[in-house]
């Protein structure tokens, strides 16, 4: 499967979590909201403003700005 | 933000410390007030308790203290509201911990209940919203997860008062256990062996196992924290500093650098909890959810988003307009009323007329006009507001509007701090905690006063009212309140800006805000709880602050000083420079005067155009307007009022907040400065140009 960061997916499209590539407390952060590699995230719906992106992250809706999901890199069939 | 625990030795009180930790927006403070039989204000958005509260609770023979710590997804910290969480968790030494987790995502919950389980084993899992994951169809088999998770599990819905005695026997039933001890893998067991080792042979009342993981993790915070609270620091423990060096040596050996360290220890947990749930609990099923996304289709709609924004924010201004005119002006005659009545009768009672004039004509008469003006539209206010607080709508103004902020290099949770500021200035200043970077915690700060809070909507509604749009029920003045209000936001949104170019410099830090579910609020309890608390809260501190200023003015408009009263004297010495910017002294006085609260600004004006001059009695607002306009008002002048009511210093309260919030008088000054030369320059234009 290919391998994207997870702001190139389209509203109402899932992929897979493989990698992130944030350091420190902000990747710990990201581990912590339930984002490990393995997991499923779906992106669900866009700001007015087009950014942030909320993602449906085990069973929680989550927002993430462009920026923040540009570090994580998504398996995806699309 | 740390915080450090002196350990109390006497053991001989029975009651005990509970702590009550789980995620954000779980319940926390629903359950404690259940618990507890207080009030802590609760709503559906993260990061609405930003301190610690205390209750206490009885059962049976055994007496509880109850604290409610603020919600956070993990022991590391960023924000100053999860180092509070963090520090209390860890080392307030509470000899039970309720982690609050909500039933409908149960498995994401656990990576907190696990964390906090690797420090102490005296853990009641308590799995809340069972009756909203009930109506989504997700089952839990709770004594299966209490047999896997090795404590108890008790099923709670908070909001209905389900499950609570099942909790509280559990905590009395509650027995000490050892913390969990999750398994890392070969490797990192191996490395952390001799920290371990190490720091089992001090005599600690801590597990020395949680100690080692902290310190091989290496998060600056924690590992400060601990320094701070347990006096353990590889910096000043030769012995320690040796122990560490082997672990790091072993670690190195074996290729995991501290990213990989802090990774194999996230994925465990994540692991465990996937297997704690696996055929004990739902798997996740999004499909529950669709209503709420419907909702959010509208509410973030790229088009519909900002108007339904605007069209609710005016829709809650008109109804607290036109449903305040008619009470106010009922308190108004009937307060008015009772204070004649009584100060006759009190001069029939030979009381000297020099303390019955000042007792009606000055505290009363500024009591009568603070209540009147101000308690209508709050108690209409608030409810509203906290009805959206409780519908979960709050955290979607965050998300539309993060785009702004993040164009001011701030932090999209700046809007939540924002909202908390149209009720008080002051929570929202402190509620700024839940932002993470310290760059844009400040801006937040800074730019905090730009909203108007309760106190000064009062003031802005009855000179609206009084110069702008008179009749009742017309829509005209709610519009023009939310132009007000959203040039506050225009003013914070500027200012942030500003801020980040000049002296706040950097660039916006990662962000996540979670946006919780819809939840239907709970009208009645919302309407009873916000009127009761918060507006006669708000409404209390008006009057302790208006009862004073009422004898103060009432003295400085009979106190006189060669024939002309002192309020006169100070109010002529400002005139000049209020008429600069459109104003006159008189108002300049009452806004300095205001300084302790926003709210009797309009009654201390009032009052000082009467002082001296004939009694007067409070009919309508309209005839209140008639008094400001013989005192030489015009339009011009009740705009450059409300644009300075607006953006001027903001009130002791929220200073004295400010001060101890960024620990620094220079940007309480710089936080008092800001909006006061935005507003006389706004004043200055509207009076050079009208």
């Amino acid at each position: 499967m290919p391998t994207y960061t997870l702001d190139t997916l389209c509203q109402g499209e899932a992929g897979t979590v493989s990698a992130l590539m944030a350091s420190g407390a902000e990747r710990r952060r990201l581990m912590d909201i339930g984002l490990t590699p393995g997991t499923t995230v779906k992106s669900l719906f866009r700001s007015c403003s087009g950014d942030p992106t909320a993602y449906l992250i085990q069973g929680a809706v989550i927002a993430l700005r462009r920026e923040d999901a540009h570090t994580v890199l998504v398996r995806t069939t699309i | 933000m740390h915080m450090v625990f002196r350990h109390s030795t006497d053991k001989g009180d029975k009651k005990m410390l509970v702590a009550l930790a789980g995620n954000p927006n779980v319940g926390k403070s629903t359950l404690f007030n259940r618990l507890t039989g207080m009030r802590q204000h609760t709503g559906n958005w993260p990061g609405k308790t930003v301190g610690i509260a205390y209750g206490h609770c009885t059962y049976k023979d055994k007496h509880y203290v109850i604290a409610d710590v603020p919600g956070s997804y993990s022991l590391i910290a960023l924000s100053a509201e999860e180092e509070v969480a963090r520090d209390f968790i860890c080392f307030a030494g509470a000899d039970a911990v309720l982690v609050v987790c909500d039933a409908t995502c149960l498995r994401r919950n656990l990576n907190l209940v696990l964390q906090i389980m690797e420090i102490t084993g005296n853990v009641i899992v308590c799995v809340n919203l069972m009756d909203e994951a009930k109506r989504k169809g997700v089952w839990l088999d709770l004594p299966e997860l209490s047999r896997r998770i090795g404590a108890p599990v008790a099923g709670l819905s908070a909001g209905k008062g389900e499950g609570i005695d099942g909790l509280l026997e559990a905590l009395y039933n509650l027995r000490p256990r050892p913390p969990l001890e999750l398994d890392y893998g070969m490797h990192v067991e191996y490395a952390l062996a001799p920290l371990i080792e190490e720091l089992e042979s001090r005599d600690l009342p801590f597990s020395a196992r949680w100690l080692a993981l902290r310190l091989a993790e290496k998060d600056a915070s924690t590992v400060k924290s601990i320094e701070e609270n347990l006096n353990i620091s590889p910096d000043t423990d030769p012995a320690l500093a040796r122990a560490m060096e082997k672990t790091e040596c072993r670690l190195r050996e074996r290729g995991i650098s501290q990213t990989r360290l802090s990774d194999l220890m996230a994925a465990r947990l994540v692991e465990k909890a996937i297997e704690l749930c696996h055929g004990a609990v739902s798997p996740d099923d999004e499909a529950f959810s669709n209503r709420d996304r419907k909702i959010d289709a509208i509410l973030t709609h790229k088009v519909l988003g900002y108007p339904v924004m605007i069209v609710l924010l005016a829709l809650t201004l008109w109804i607290t307009i036109s449903g305040a005119n008619y009470p106010s002006a009922l308190l108004g005659e009937g307060l008015f009323w009772l204070g004649d009545r009584l100060q006759s009768f009190f001069s029939g009672l030979g009381v000297p007329p020099m303390i019955v004039e000042s007792l009606f004509d000055g505290v009363w008469r500024t009591l009568a006009w603070v209540v009147a003006v101000m308690l209508p539209p709050m108690a209409i206010f608030f409810p509203l507001f906290t009805l959206l607080e409780d519908l979960g709508y709050l955290p979607r103004v965050a998300f539309n509007l993060d785009g702004f902020f993040k164009k001011c290099s701030a932090c999209g949770k700046q809007a939540l701090t924002m909202c908390m500021g149209f009720g008080c200035n002051a929570a929202g200043v402190t509620g700024c905690r839940i932002i993470n970077s310290p760059r844009e915690r400040l801006i937040a700060i800074l730019t905090n006063n730009f909203v108007p809070c309760n106190g000064r909507f009062p003031t802005l509604i009855a000179l609206i009212s009084m110069f702008f749009a008179g009749s009742a029920f017309s829509l005209a003045p709610a519009f023009m309140l939310t132009g007000v209000m959203l040039l506050g936001v225009l003013m914070t949104l500027l200012t942030s800006k500003l801020l980040s170019a000049t002296i706040l410099r950097g660039v916006p830090s990662s962000f996540t805000l979670e946006l919780p579910p819809y939840r239907k609020p709970r009208v009645a309890q919302v309407v009873m709880r916000s009127i009761l608390d918060r507006t006669l809260f708000v409404l209390g501190r008006a009057v302790t602050v208006a009862a004073p200023a009422g004898l103060i003015i009432w003295g400085l408009g009979n106190i006189t000083y060669e024939g002309v009263s002192l309020l006169s004297i100070l109010s002529e010495a400002l005139d000049p420079f209020g008429r600069f910017f459109g104003m006159d002294g008189v108002i300049m006085l009452a806004f300095i005067l205001g300084l302790p609260a926003n709210e009797i600004v309009i009654p201390i004006i009032l009052m000082c155009y009467m002082s001296g001059s004939t009694l007067m009695d409070y009919t309508s607002l309209e005839e209140l307007g008639v008094l400001l306009i013989e005192n030489g008002w015009t339009a011009t002048t009740a705009l450059c009022v409300m644009l300075f009511s607006l953006m001027h210093w903001p009130c002791s309260t929220t200073m004295i907040t400010i001060k101890k919030e960024t620990g620094s008088l220079g940007y309480t000054l710089l936080a008092a400065l800001l909006p006061t030369v935005f507003g006389l320059f706004f004043c200055f234009l509207v009076a050079r140009l009208f």
